[in-house]
């Protein structure tokens, strides 16, 4: 397992796809059903009637990303970014094209993901952080420092029930940004916490971002953005739109000039 | 992490990313082996004696079993009673690993659409978590040992391999059923209908062999037919050397067979639809 190296020699991380594409079947019973097969048949060439209907959420992707990259994710709703950062991750392997990931992928898309509500916020933790690829042994030496950081106190010993909104969102902070990943992919949704808390999870936030090899941030705060990225794609229809320096990007994107 | 090696063409088919997919996952063993637990502990969350409920749930319903089926059949309870408690558990393995294995990726959902985790690490922690309840389960077999003293020998040990024989055949079944239930949903309920029918066609709580030495021939002939079931086997491959009964080979040959086959499935739809997964669920 290379994870316990990760810490100190870091090796090499990319992430390159080509013409990948990721198509989603839609398996409804709508589509299926036997009228619109009957209907399709005697119509003659709606093919696509009797067929599983597909969206084509991502279309010929091509990016090469290396060590070191700090990539913004900009585009609309629904114009396949979290389908990007997923593919990204290695959850939807292309169904055309080709992507390849080297290095371990810390992928932050729902920051209660894996969380447990009947269990303990310290037992929270541990899971949370094996979720993220680390070992046992490397969590029990971050657990005093996420307890710091989350300022729970003994709220860590209760169930995560009984927690708050806002205190649960810390627990995640506080897990999330206390791993070691050699690639970093963030889904917005980071922001929703205090003010005071936010300042303070910034500057983790940042640390994290140095430590990993490589970040792509998915986010419609462009104060975030530029905080922490340096080049960005723009996704528009499934598509890359743009690649290229944040500002610039960022600029076509908003359609107005800075 | 093992780096993927990308041959150019359709590399989501491959059987290097097969195989990657059940060693990265028996790699994660502290995941999944701490989500196992989880999931034991967290069933009886709030209840006092905690998973100490699976035990006596089990006693509970194979004595209220044990005495119905002694009256009916006219056999001595402690013929019946332990005849049916080790086939229950046994049956609790087995139906476990089916059940839940129709819906191991669809359950996992929020996981396997969140996080870049092998495909292989639920169908183990599924494997693990049925042990687990098997191992509670073996609890009350020990109590019965007290009560209704088996004729034992050094066979009993043969049980073990025998379990290993079901983990290794439960793990196949929660890989190819997961799959094909993920992509057809109609096949949960059937598949659950199903066991349910299977329970009363494997020998668990009629004895298989007492039907066999039926005097009614016709009673006799159909009893033969039991051992088209697969099921029959699985339970007497454990079931016999737990109550000190004489060893079949046959049922070791047969249970081999199917693990063969069956892993052999298994491994082909992996391959070809394990990249699909996370698209259908």
């Amino acid at each position: 397992m290379s994870t316990e190296s990760a810490s100190d020699g870091r090796r090499e991380v990319s992430i390159t796809t080509k013409d990948a594409c990721v198509d989603f079947p839609i398996f409804d019973a709508k589509s299926r059903s036997l009228k619109k097969t009957v209907m399709g048949l005697v119509g003659g060439n709606i093919a696509s009637t009797s067929k599983v209907p597909i969206i084509e959420a991502l279309t010929d992707v091509n990016v090469h990303l290396e060590h070191g990259a700090r990539v913004a994710l900009v585009g609309h709703n629904g114009a396949g970014k979290t389908t990007l950062l997923r593919l990204l991750a290695g959850i939807y392997e292309p169904t055309r094209g080709v992507a390849e990931i080297r290095g371990r992928v810390a992928p932050i898309f729902d920051l209660g993901v894996g969380m447990d509500p009947e269990i303990s916020g310290l037992e929270n933790i541990m899971i949370r952080g094996l979720f993220l690829g680390m070992t046992r042994k490397q969590m029990e030496a971050r657990v005093d420092d996420i307890a710091d950081f989350t300022e729970l106190g003994d709220f860590l010993r209760m169930p995560l029930r009984t927690y708050s909104t806002g205190m649960r969102v810390r627990l995640a902070l506080g897990v999330v940004t206390s791993i070691d990943p050699e690639i970093l992919l963030l889904d917005e949704g980071i922001g929703a916490v205090d003010a005071a808390f936010l300042e303070k999870s910034k500057r983790r936030l940042a640390d994290l971002v140095e430590r990993s090899g490589l970040l792509v941030f998915a986010s419609h705060s462009d104060e975030f953005l530029r905080e922490l990225c340096d080049s960005a794609i723009w996704m528009e229809h499934g598509r890359v739109k743009q690649h290229g320096e944040l500002e610039e990007v960022l600029r076509a994107y908003k359609g107005t000039p800075a | 992490m093992p780096v993927p090696t990308v041959p150019p063409e359709s590399p989501s088919r491959s059987w290097s990313r097969t195989v990657d997919d059940l060693a990265g996952g028996w790699r994660q063993r502290s995941l999944w082996g701490h989500l196992g637990w989880q999931d034991i502990k967290q069933r009886y969350r709030r209840s006092v004696l905690g998973p100490i409920w699976i035990t006596i749930s089990m006693a509970v319903t194979a004595v209220a079993l044990g005495i119905l089926y002694a009256g009916l059949f006219g056999n001595s309870l402690a013929d019946q009673l332990p005849y049916i408690l080790v086939g229950f558990i046994v049956w609790g393995f087995i139906s476990g690993c089916i059940l839940e294995g129709a819906d191991v990726f669809i359950a996992n959902e929020g996981l396997i659409k969140h996080l870049p985790a092998p495909l292989s690490v639920h169908v183990y922690r599924l494997v693990w978590r049925q042990t687990l309840l098997f191992a509670h389960n073996m609890i009350v077999y020990l109590v019965m040992l007290v009560i209704f003293p088996q004729p034992l020998s050094a066979t009993v040990l043969l049980a073990i391999p025998a379990f290993a024989l079901l983990m290794v055949n439960g793990a196949w079944i929660a890989v190819l059923l997961g799959i094909i239930t993920t992509r057809f949903r109609d096949l949960t309920p059937i598949t659950q209908s199903l066991v349910q029918l299977l329970f009363f066609m494997t020998p668990i709580v009629w004895i298989y062999e007492d039907f066999l030495a039926s005097e009614n021939p016709a009673i006799a002939e159909r009893a033969r037919l039991a051992e088209i079931n697969p099921f029959l086997h699985f339970l007497e491959i454990i079931r016999r050397p737990l109550l000190g009964q004489e060893q079949h080979l046959r049922h070791w040959v047969v249970v081999l067979v199917i693990a063969v086959v069956g892993w052999a499935a298994a491994l082909f739809v992996l391959r070809r639809y394990r990249s699909r997964v996370s698209y259908w669920v």
